[in-house]
């Protein structure tokens, strides 16, 4: 009897790990080693848990994906690029940030606007930025926006449009300025200009009245920041502040955070303050144990000298 | 998820003890940020369900840094405050009202504290009390 007990025992144990993952991602996560890419240990387990959830009715409270609701818009100008975004990041229907950049650096010369998921567009833009580092290195020449293109829809079509990121990548190279928009399933326009995310409706709208071509710098400037200023007022996944980047064909480039600050409650709040009721007393919180530790220990360390050839 | 919040605070003591016998020093909190946005980020398609805060001095100066992450490591960096949890949306308000810059260590635990507590007896999955961690230079 003590026997059979302990045989049914293992075998239900064996068909819990079983169930878990396939043995090759198993043996995945056991391997010391970090490896690049995707790691896709748990993805067994967050089906069978969601799957579970949904049989059971319960209403999980399973973290949410933080979103760029947002608008981003760019255009050519005659000596250059301009790209506008908005500064609201959307965590289901509140706002999880007010001022996020998302305007980012790929290269000296080549920026780029990111809307989706806000995990995805980051990392896209980390991933491509990277590899034209990179690539600048090994051939010694500026980067080239059709090559961040070129990474950015290849690596979007290799997943299938699971990395939800829709792009615009600007910037100015030997060529000339160039402007290249970029949808999560790896389809991407070479356009004179363009807009993406929730508020693109609203802020091409602006665009195909105003745009025409070989415009100066101000007319540039002026237009994509009315384009994102009309996202910003009629699309709710977008909002707060409006970020400008210019790309000059002379190289130079001005990333302004905050070019527009239409929503700034900064005046407001200042004035909201004063009143006293909003003031915690000492004392109110009652407090059942407390520890102190000193933690810091600041040493001088002189950085060593690079070696020189 | 209980369970990955323990298996992610494992897993970064440990990349937090090899960076610290591999350069010698502590990990800065931007950079610590930096690494564990990547780390969940390698779990893209299968993610822990996870969203935490990080909260430190930072440099010679000690220049306060926060900022909070969702699942997949996309990082919300503020000079005000961070919030998450099941009561997320009640802390959004209290923390809201309270908040005011340059606030010293005794009030800011304080206000904090009773940020928490308003929020969380709004709340039946969160409360019964908290814990509060102060960071000053000097302990």
């Amino acid at each position: 009897k003590v026997l059979n007990v302990i045989f049914t025992v293992n075998l239900t144990h064996l068909k819990m790990i079983e169930d878990s993952a396939p043995l090759f991602i198993r043996e995945q996560a056991l391997n010391p080693k970090p490896q690049g890419g995707f790691n896709f240990e748990n993805w067994h387990r967050n089906e069978r848990l969601q799957n579970e959830f949904r049989a059971k009715g319960i209403s999980s409270n399973l973290p949410k994906v933080m979103l760029t609701g947002t608008t981003i818009c760019g255009c050519v100008y005659k000596d250059g690029v301009v790209l506008g975004a908005d500064t609201r990041a959307t965590g289901g229907s509140e706002v999880a940030d007010k001022n996020c950049e998302k305007i980012g650096y790929i290269a000296p010369n080549i920026y780029c606007g990111g809307a989706g998921t806000a995990g995805d567009t980051f990392q896209m833009k980390k991933l491509v930025s990277s590899q034209l580092d990179l690539l600048r290195l090994s051939t010694g020449t500026q980067s080239r926006v059709v090559t961040a293109n070129t990474i950015l829809k290849q690596q979007l079509f290799k997943h299938q449009g699971h990395i939800s990121a829709a792009l615009i990548v600007g910037g100015v190279d030997c060529t000339g300025p160039h402007l290249y928009n970029i949808y999560p399933h790896g389809s991407s326009n070479k356009v004179p200009f363009c807009t993406m995310g929730s508020g693109s409706l609203a802020a091409i709208s602006v665009m195909e009245s105003t745009y025409k071509p070989d415009m100066t710098e101000e007319e540039a400037v002026e237009m994509a920041k009315e384009a994102i200023l009309s996202g910003i007022f009629n699309d709710l996944g977008s909002g707060s502040n409006c970020d400008i980047t210019i790309i000059r064909c002379s190289g130079e480039v001005t990333r302004t955070r905050g070019f527009e600050k239409p929503n700034d409650t900064k005046l407001l709040r200042d004035k909201i303050r004063h009143p006293k009721e909003l003031v915690v007393p000492s004392g109110s919180t009652k407090v059942l144990e407390s520890s102190f530790l000193k933690y810091i220990d600041v040493q001088d360390v002189t950085a060593p000298e690079p070696m020189m050839i | 998820l209980a369970s990955d919040v323990m298996t992610v605070q494992q897993k970064l003591e440990l990349q937090t003890s090899m960076y610290k016998l591999q350069e010698h020093r502590d990990m800065k909190p931007s950079v610590f940020n930096n690494m564990l946005s990547s780390f969940l980020y390698a779990r893209r398609f299968g993610p822990y369900f996870v969203e935490p805060l990080v909260a430190g001095l930072e440099g010679p100066d000690n220049k306060p840094f926060i900022s909070g992450q969702d699942l997949l490591g996309a990082s919300v960096f503020t000079d005000d405050f961070v919030v998450c949890g099941t009561s997320e949306q009640e802390l959004f308000g209290t923390c809201e009202s309270f908040f005011k810059p340059n606030l010293e260590p005794d009030e800011l635990f304080e206000t904090i504290a009773q940020c928490m507590l308003a929020a969380v007896d709004r709340d039946c999955l969160a409360g019964w009390g908290g814990v509060v961690h102060i960071l000053t230079p000097e302990k």
